[in-house]
C-alpha cells in the first residue's frame, strides 16, 4: 500500500497518522511489593537459614518437653557412655554421656537456649547504645560527631576478648553478667552503620523539605530517618547476634562465662577439651551446634542484606 | 574490496533476565585505508557496542555474530584471544571515552606508554621510551621528558586524552577506532582534539573509525559517514552527500536539530524528533524509527526494512524511494 | 599530607591515653583490689599488708598517674606471681605472640588473596560460590573449637604436627591456621569486590585494547589496583590477631602474652593485666597507623598533596 496522495499533515513536534500503525511494544515491570516478596521467597540461602533457625528456637523453646532427662542430672556410674553409633552406645543416651554422666543430647538441646538468650540479649543492649550514638553521630554532626567518632575508635582498639575476661572476671561470672559486659562492648559496628546510614538520608532532599517546614528534630528522626536505616539495622543486627555468640562460647570456655553446671555449649567442649582423644564427640558435638547455629544467623543476616540493602553488599 | 576494515552483517545479542537484548542488527560497513568513517547516532544506539564487538571486547555475557570481519584479509571473528591480543594496540588502537579514568592511576604515563610497545616489538625501554616522548610532542604536550615521570592524576582531562592519543600512536596502528574522544571534555578543548585527531591522520596515514553523536564534528572530520539507529544502520555515504541530500527521516531530524549559523533564522522553531528509542529487547517488527517518523504508514510496520544501496558509497533504509522521500521532506519543511 | 598525619598522630596519642584510663580501671571496678587479690578466706590483717605493698590505699588517680609516670619510664610494675618485673615478663613472651600472629597472617592472606582473585576472575561460578561459602562457614566455626578440631585431626589422630608449647617453628603451624582463619573471610571478600571494581574500570578495558597478555593485565594492573585496601585491612587483621591470640595460645600452651593475659585475669595479677591490655592496644593503635601509611605509599593519588 503506497502512502495516500493526501499530505500526512503534520504539528510540530506531533505525529498524526493516518489509521493506526501498531506501535512498537514496551516491556512492562511488576510491582515493588510482589518484587518484594518473590526476593525474599526466592532467595534460597536466606529461606533455608530461616528453616534451620525456626528450628533451632523451637528446640530452644520447647527443650523440656523434647529432651529426654535432666540435663543437670548426673550419674556418675553412667559417665562417658558412647553415643549410639558406637560400640556400647544405647537409645537411652542417644548421644552418650558427659564426664558426670549427664545425657548429652538434653544438654546440647538445653545449650541452645543459652546461647540463644545471650545472643539475642546482648543484641538487644548493643544494639540500642550503638544505634542511639549512630543516629545522634549522623544526624546532628559537628562535635556530637566528633565525641561518638573518638568513641567508637576507643573501642575498637581495645582487644575485646581481653575485655570482656576481665569484666567478668571483676563482676563475677553469671548469664547477666555475660549479658551486660558483651552488650556494653559490641556496640560499634551498629554505631558504623547507622552513623554512615543516617548521614547519607540525612541528606536526601524529602528530609531536607521535612526540616525546612519546621518538623521538629525528634520527629524527623522517628519519621524520616529511622524508617530508611532499618533495612541496615536489621542486617547490622543479625550479625551482632551471632556475633554475641561466638564471644560468649569463647567466654564460656575460658572459664569466665556461664559458669558450670549450666549447659553452654562453650562450656561443655571446655569441660570435654581432657577427653578429645578417646571421646571426640564430646568437643564435636557443641562444637558443631555452635557452628550450625551462627552459619544459619550469618547466612539469614547475608540474605537480609541482600534483600533489604542491597547496596551494602561487598 | 580493498577496504582495510569490512564489517559484514555484525550482531550482538545480550541475554538478560526479561529477554534478550539486541543492541547490534546486522551492522554493515567498511573503512578504507586513510580514510575518515564517522559513525553518528544518539546514546544507546548501539555504536559503542559495535567498535568494542570488533575489538573483541564485549563483556562476557555478549554474543558476536556476523558473517565476517575483514581486517586487511584476516577475519577477525575467527581469530583466538591470543591472536586478537596481538592485533590489539598494534595495528588496531582505540580511544575511549573518558580520559579521566582511562589510564592505571599507580604506574607513570611513561610506564604505561612504554610497556604498549615494549608489548608489541623488540624494542629496547630507552627506544620506547624515546618515542614516547616523540608522540607526547607530537600531540602538543610540552615538557614531554617530564611528563613520562608524572603520574595520570597529575594531568588534566585535556591532557590525558592527548596522552591516550599518542599512547595509541605507539605503534602506528593501521586503523584506529575513537569512541566519542571528545565527549567528556570541555568545549573549547574538543575542537582542540578533533583538530589534533584530523593533522596526526595526515601525517600518519591511518584509517580513523570515529564514533559521535555530534554532527558538527562529522562535517568537521569525516569523509563518509554510517547513521546508526536502534542498532541498524539507517544511512551510509559521503558526508557532503547526506548531508546535503539526507534520505532516511531521522538522518535529516538529526540534520535539522542543528542550527547553522546564517540560514536558521532568529525565532524559528529548532527541529526535535519526538518519541523515544524503542526497547532493543526482544524482536522489533518492522522499521525501528516507525514510531518516531512524520511519514510512516502501514507498510512500515509490516516486516523488516532492508538496507537500499543507490550506488557503492550511498545507502539508506526506507521503504520510500528517494524521489519520495526527498518529496516529503520539502512538504514537511513547507507546512512548518 | 604532613598536617593530616600530625592530626592523625594527635586523635592516636588521645586514643591512647584514654585506654590507658581503661586499662588501668578495669580490674578495680568492683571496688576493692585488694579484697580480690587477697581472696576469700583473707583476714582483713592480710587485706591490709597487700594494700599497703602494691599502695592501693592511696587515690586513684595518683595511682595512675604513678603507674603512667614509670610506664613511659620503661616500668610497668611488678607481677604478684612472678619475680620478673611486669616489663620483663612481657618481653620474654612477646616474641612468641608476635610470631603467632605473623604466621596467621601469612596464612589467612596466603589463603584468602589467591581465592578472592580466583572468586573474582569466575564470578557466579561454582568457583565464586565455593570461595563464598568458605567464607561464611569460616567466619561460623568458633576459634576455639576450630583449634581443638585442628588439634586433634592434624596432632593427634595424623601426628603430623606438635600440639603445645613453642619450642620449634611447626609448633606454630596448627596455632597460627586456628588463629588466621578467623581473618580469611574478610581479606577474601574485600580482594574479590576490588578485584571485581578493578576487573571492570575503564584502565583495564584500555590494557586490553591495547593487547596486553592476560597475566599483565592480571598482576600488573589490576591486581596492583585492587590490593590497596587489602594491605590496610591486613594490618588491622594483625592487630585482631594479637588480642585473638589469647584463646588460641591457652588451647596450644604457648607462651605469648594472650596466655599471660589470660592467667593473670584470672589471678587478678592487676599489673600484668593492665599492661598486656595497654600493649596491644597501642600495638593496634599503630598497625592501623601503618596500614594508612602504606595506603598512601601504594596509591599514588594520595601521596602528592
Amino acid at each position: 500500500m503506497a502512502p495516500s496522495d493526501k499530505v500526512l499533515a503534520t504539528s510540530p513536534g506531533g505525529l498524526t497518522l493516518a489509521g493506526e500503525i501498531p506501535s512498537i511494544e514496551t516491556v512492562t515491570q511488576p510491582d515493588a511489593a510482589t518484587m518484594l516478596v518473590r526476593r525474599i521467597l526466592g532467595h534460597r540461602s536466606f529461606m533455608l537459614a530461616a528453616v534451620i533457625l525456626v528450628g533451632l528456637i523451637l528446640m530452644a523453646v520447647f527443650a523440656p518437653l523434647l529432651a529426654p532427662h535432666d540435663p543437670l542430672g548426673q550419674d556418675l556410674l553412667r559417665r562417658l557412655t558412647p553415643p549410639v553409633w558406637g560400640e556400647t552406645g544405647t537409645w537411652t543416651h542417644p548421644l552418650g554421656t558427659d564426664m558426670m554422666g549427664r545425657d548429652y543430647v538434653s544438654r546440647i538441646i538445653y545449650g541452645a537456649r543459652i546461647s540463644l538468650i545471650i545472643g539475642f540479649c546482648a543484641m538487644a543492649i548493643s544494639g540500642v547504645l550503638g544505634t542511639v550514638m549512630g543516629v545522634c553521630a549522623g544526624y546532628f554532626g559537628g562535635r556530637v560527631d566528633m565525641v561518638i567518632t573518638f568513641l567508637l575508635t576507643t573501642r575498637l582498639t581495645l582487644p575485646v576478648v581481653m575485655v570482656a575476661l576481665a569484666l567478668v572476671a571483676v563482676a563475677g561470672s553469671s548469664l547477666k553478667v555475660v549479658i551486660f559486659v558483651l552488650g556494653f562492648l559490641l556496640w560499634d559496628r551498629f554505631t558504623v552503620v547507622m552513623r554512615s546510614a543516617t548521614m547519607q538520608v540525612r541528606n536526601l532532599d524529602y528530609v531536607r523539605a521535612a526540616s525546612a517546614i519546621g518538623c521538629s528534630t525528634r520527629r524527623i528522626i522517628f519519621s524520616e530517618i529511622l524508617p530508611n536505616v532499618l533495612g541496615n539495622l536489621l542486617v547490622i543486627a543479625t550479625f551482632e547476634i551471632a556475633h554475641a555468640i561466638l564471644l560468649e562460647a569463647a567466654l564460656s570456655f575460658l572459664g569466665l562465662g556461664v559458669q558450670p553446671p549450666t549447659p553452654s555449649w562453650g562450656l561443655m567442649v571446655a569441660e570435654a577439651k581432657d577427653y578429645l582423644l578417646f571421646e571426640p564427640h564430646l568437643v564435636m558435638l557443641p562444637g558443631f551446634a555452635i557452628f550450625t547455629l551462627v552459619v544459619a544467623i550469618n547466612l539469614l543476616g547475608d540474605g537480609a542484606r541482600d534483600i533489604f540493602a542491597p547496596e551494602n553488599r561487598n | 574490496m580493498s577496504a582495510l576494515l569490512d564489517v559484514r552483517n555484525l550482531s550482538v545479542d545480550i541475554p538478560l533476565a526479561a529477554g534478550v537484548l539486541h543492541p547490534v542488527q546486522k551492522v554493515n560497513f567498511w573503512v578504507d585505508k586513510g580514510e575518515t568513517l564517522c559513525i553518528v547516532g544518539e546514546s544507546g544506539c548501539g555504536k559503542s557496542l559495535t567498535s568494542l564487538a570488533l575489538m573483541g571486547l564485549l563483556p562476557k555475557k555478549a554474543i558476536r555474530t556476523g558473517d565476517g570481519i575483514l581486517f586487511d584479509g584476516m577475519d577477525l571473528l575467527l581469530q583466538s584471544d591470543r591472536q586478537m591480543a596481538d592485533l590489539r594496540g598494534n595495528r588496531i588502537g582505540m580511544i575511549f571515552q573518558e580520559p579521566m579514568t582511562s589510564l592505571n592511576p599507580c604506574f607513570t604515563i611513561g610506564n604505561q606508554m612504554e610497556e604498549m610497545m615494549l608489548r608489541h616489538r623488540r624494542v629496547s625501554r630507552q627506544e620506547a621510551q624515546d618515542r614516547a616522548v616523540y608522540l607526547l610532542e607530537k600531540v602538543g604536550i610540552t615538557g614531554a621528558a617530564r611528563r613520562l615521570h608524572q603520574y595520570p592524576h597529575q594531568l588534566s582531562g585535556g591532557l590525558r586524552q592527548r596522552v591516550m592519543i599518542a599512547m595509541t600512536l605507539m605503534c602506528g596502528p593501521d586503523l584506529i577506532i575513537a569512541d566519542e574522544p571528545t565527549t567528556a571534555l570541555d568545549v573549547t578543548i574538543q575542537a582542540q582534539i578533533l583538530l589534533l585527531l584530523a593533522e596526526l591522520q595526515r601525517e600518519f596515514g591511518m584509517a580513523l573509525m570515529l564514533i559521535t553523536h555530534d554532527l558538527g564534528i562529522v562535517a568537521r572530520v569525516a569523509d563518509r559517514l554510517a547513521v546508526m539507529y536502534a542498532g541498524q544502520i539507517v544511512e551510509q555515504g559521503k558526508v557532503e552527500d547526506v548531508f546535503a541530500k539526507p534520505l532516511h527521516p531521522y538522518t535529516r531530524g538529526l540534520l535539522s536539530c542543528i542550527p547553522v549559523p546564517g540560514k536558521t533564522e532568529r525565532g524559528s522553531h529548532l527541529g526535535s524528533i519526538p518519541g523515544i528509542v524503542p526497547s532493543m529487547i526482544g524482536d522489533i517488527q518492522g522499521c525501528h524509527f516507525r514510531d518516531r517518523c512524520p511519514h510512516a504508514w502501514m507498510d512500515c510496520a509490516a516486516g523488516p526494512v532492508d538496507l537500499r544501496s543507490l550506488d557503492e558509497l550511498r545507502a539508506y533504509r526506507c521503504l520510500m524511494s528517494p524521489k519520495d522521500s526527498l518529496a516529503r521532506a520539502d512538504a514537511l519543511e513547507l507546512a512548518q | 599530607m604532613l598536617n593530616f598525619m600530625a592530626k592523625r598522630v594527635l586523635v592516636a596519642l588521645l586514643v591512647a591515653f584514654t585506654v590507658s584510663v581503661i586499662a588501668f580501671s578495669l580490674l578495680r571496678l568492683s571496688g576493692d583490689l585488694a579484697t580480690m587479690i587477697a581472696g576469700e578466706d583473707a583476714s582483713a590483717a592480710d587485706i591490709e599488708i597487700i594494700r599497703e605493698k602494691f599502695g592501693l590505699d592511696r587515690p586513684y588517680y595518683i595511682q595512675y598517674l604513678d603507674w603512667l609516670k614509670s610506664g613511659l619510664q620503661g616500668d610497668l610494675g611488678e607481677s604478684m606471681f612472678y619475680p620478673e618485673k611486669v616489663v620483663d615478663l612481657i618481653e620474654t613472651r612477646l616474641p612468641n605472640t608476635l610470631t603467632l600472629a605473623a604466621f596467621g597472617l601469612l596464612f589467612a592472606m596466603g589463603l584468602s588473596i589467591p581465592m578472592g582473585v580466583l572468586a573474582a576472575l569466575r564470578p557466579d561460578t561454582w568457583v565464586d560460590r565455593a570461595a563464598l561459602t568458605i567464607a561464611v562457614l569460616g567466619q561460623a566455626l568458633p576459634g576455639f573449637f576450630f583449634a581443638l578440631i585442628l588439634m586433634f585431626v592434624f596432632g593427634l589422630y595424623l601426628g603430623l604436627f606438635p600440639i603445645s608449647g613453642n619450642d620449634t617453628y611447626w609448633h606454630f603451624v596448627l596455632p597460627a591456621v586456628a588463629l588466621g582463619y578467623y581473618s580469611t573471610p574478610a581479606v577474601m571478600r574485600l580482594t574479590r569486590t576490588g578485584m571485581l571494581e578493578v576487573l571492570s574500570s575503564d584502565y583495564i578495558r584500555t590494557a586490553r585494547a591495547k593487547g596486553l597478555p592476560t597475566r599483565t593485565i592480571l598482576f600488573k594492573h589490576a591486581l596492583r589496583n585492587a590490593i590497596i585496601p587489602v594491605v590496610a585491612l591486613s594490618c588491622v587483621q594483625f592487630g585482631n590477631m594479637l588480642s585473638g591470640a589469647i584463646i588460641t595460645e591457652t588451647v596450644f600452651q604457648i607462651q605469648g602474652i594472650g596466655k599471660l593475659a589470660y592467667e593473670s585475669i584470672s589471678r587478678n595479677d592487676f599489673a600484668v593485666v593492665q599492661a598486656v591490655l595497654l600493649l596491644v592496644a597501642c600495638f593496634y593503635i599503630l598497625l592501623v597507623l601503618i596500614g594508612d601509611l602504606l595506603n598512601a605509599w601504594l596509591d599514588p593519588r594520595l601521596r602528592v598533596s
